[in-house]
């Protein structure tokens, strides 16, 4: 039981606690009627110091869903930390009002100050480019449900590698799993930073091949993951010109695909899915977004310890 | 009345960087205790050309896990009737507070003054200590 805790970073969940949370969503999954009362009578806060309307909407969305309330702010000039509250002093009057909080905010360590700070659970939605864990359990959970397993497959992850807090964090949450092979493509310079190449995959034996172009690896992959690549991220206007539209993924990239490949995105996208693709059953994107919501009412459950 | 040669009873902190004493004084809080207490500053060393010396009297029980994050070259001798009676190993404290800042800008410990700087040690063999709240490792110097 996750009663009264905080979740801060992914891997603050043992591998049990998180199979056991996995399985509670899809049980919501399967009858999310039989949820709807649950939370009767408690209260959400969403307090997000920046904007981020997707994220605070699918916590809020969660709630209601499960029969509670929710209040907060969405950005920090309509919150005391325009009067220069800090965040201990914000999380403990909150916590007079809400049973617990979601909380967004560009300073990266936030939430755990707030966590620190309150008996209350608090859930990270997002510090900086620091971590995001809800969207790293959305991440398992869509796999999950729609592979029918978190082990033995093949994942590409692609585009920028480097700066993209939602795919390391995916790569240390499934380094975890039994024979998970990743294929990492990306340009030269965006490719994932040291740390994670060292202390995650080859500390921990895992295969793992890094790779310039998408087009030659799409039919050994059961996952892809794709990510935006900006242009300012280029060193050079060559590779930028050589390689763009090797992370754009297309109708014609599609087709060299496996079957049962599953397409994933943490949105919002820009171009590098086309949206010929869209229809394809294989994208998972937009399913993504509603097992987001569905894995949010599962994390609200168990840290709040309410069951059905 | 503490002799500068030699302590009767106390600590002997030794192999000290020179130019670090002061420092190390104030970590150790020495300026808040009562004991006496002798800094000696660019002392001849064989192994390092100049180095620092603390002599603490009577004063045994200190946190001294803050001198192997600070320096883990500085040895501690525990003086007993003017004789040293025992070395301490310095180990790596798996956590450090109040020592260091963040030096990360993006940190929320950038912007709030009042929380408390914490690091825990990651990686031993690495000697890596990584601030709890962002994660970035503490770079010495
Ligand atoms: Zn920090």
């Amino acid at each position: 039981m996750l009663k009264g805790r905080s979740l801060i970073e992914p891997m603050d969940l043992s591998l049990e606690e998180l199979d056991e949370l996995l399985n509670l969503a899809g049980k919501i999954i399967e009858n999310p009627a039989a949820y709807a009362d649950v939370c009767k009578g408690k209260v959400l806060a969403t307090l997000f110091y920046e904007p981020s309307t997707r994220t605070r909407l699918s916590f809020e969305a969660a709630m209601l869903r499960l029969g509670g309330s929710v209040m907060g702010f969405s950005s920090a000039d309509s919150s005391s930390a325009a009067k220069g509250e800090s965040v201990a002093d914000t999380i403990r009057t909150i916590a007079c009002y809400a049973d617990i909080a979601a909380m967004r905010h560009p300073k990266e360590g936030a939430p755990m100050v707030a966590a620190m700070s309150t008996d209350m659970p608090v859930i990270n939605g997002g510090d900086g480019g620091h971590q995001h864990p809800t969207q790293t359990l959305t991440d398992l959970l869509t796999i999950r449900t729609l592979k029918g397993r978190l082990d033995n497959f093949t994942i590409g992850l692609c585009g920028d590698l480097k700066f993209g807090r939602t795919v390391h964090s995916l790569i240390k949450a499934l380094s975890r799993y039994e024979n998970i092979k990743f294929v990492l493509i990306s340009p030269e310079e965006l490719r994932i930073p040291d740390y994670i190449r060292e202390e995650i995959l080859i500390k921990n034996k895992i295969e793992f091949k890094e790779v310039e172009r998408l087009e030659n690896v799409m039919d050994e992959l059961d996952v892809l993951y794709m990510t935006r690549v900006q242009k300012e991220r280029f060193f050079n206007e060559a590779d930028y010109i050589r390689l763009k539209d090797s992370y754009i993924l297309d109708a014609e990239k599609m087709e060299n695909a496996k079957s049962d490949m599953i397409v994933l995105h943490p949105l919002p996208r820009v171009n590098e899915i086309s949206t010929e693709i869209d229809s394809d059953p294989r994208a998972a994107y937009f399913k993504q977004a509603k097992y987001g919501m569905f894995v949010r009412m599962a994390l609200i459950m168990e840290l709040l310890g309410v069951e059905i | 009345m503490l002799n500068i040669d030699s302590v009767n009873k106390g600590l002997v902190i030794d192999h000290i960087q020179a130019g670090k004493a002061m420092q190390i004084y104030k970590y150790l809080n020495l300026d808040k205790m009562d004991c006496s207490v002798a800094i000696i500053k660019n002392a001849k060393s064989k192994k390092m050309g100049k180095k620092d010396i603390i002599k603490i009297e009577d004063k045994i029980n200190l946190d001294l896990d803050v001198l192997g994050f600070i320096d883990p070259n500085i040895t501690v001798n525990v003086i007993d009737n003017g004789e040293i009676i025992r070395k301490i190993n310095l180990e790596l404290p798996s956590a450090i507070e109040n020592i260091v800042k963040c030096k990360n800008p993006r940190c929320i410990t950038s912007i709030e003054q009042e929380i408390v700087n914490k690091f825990k040690l990651t990686d031993k063999e690495k000697k890596i200590y990584r601030c709890v709240y962002c994660d970035t490792a503490y770079e010495q110097n």
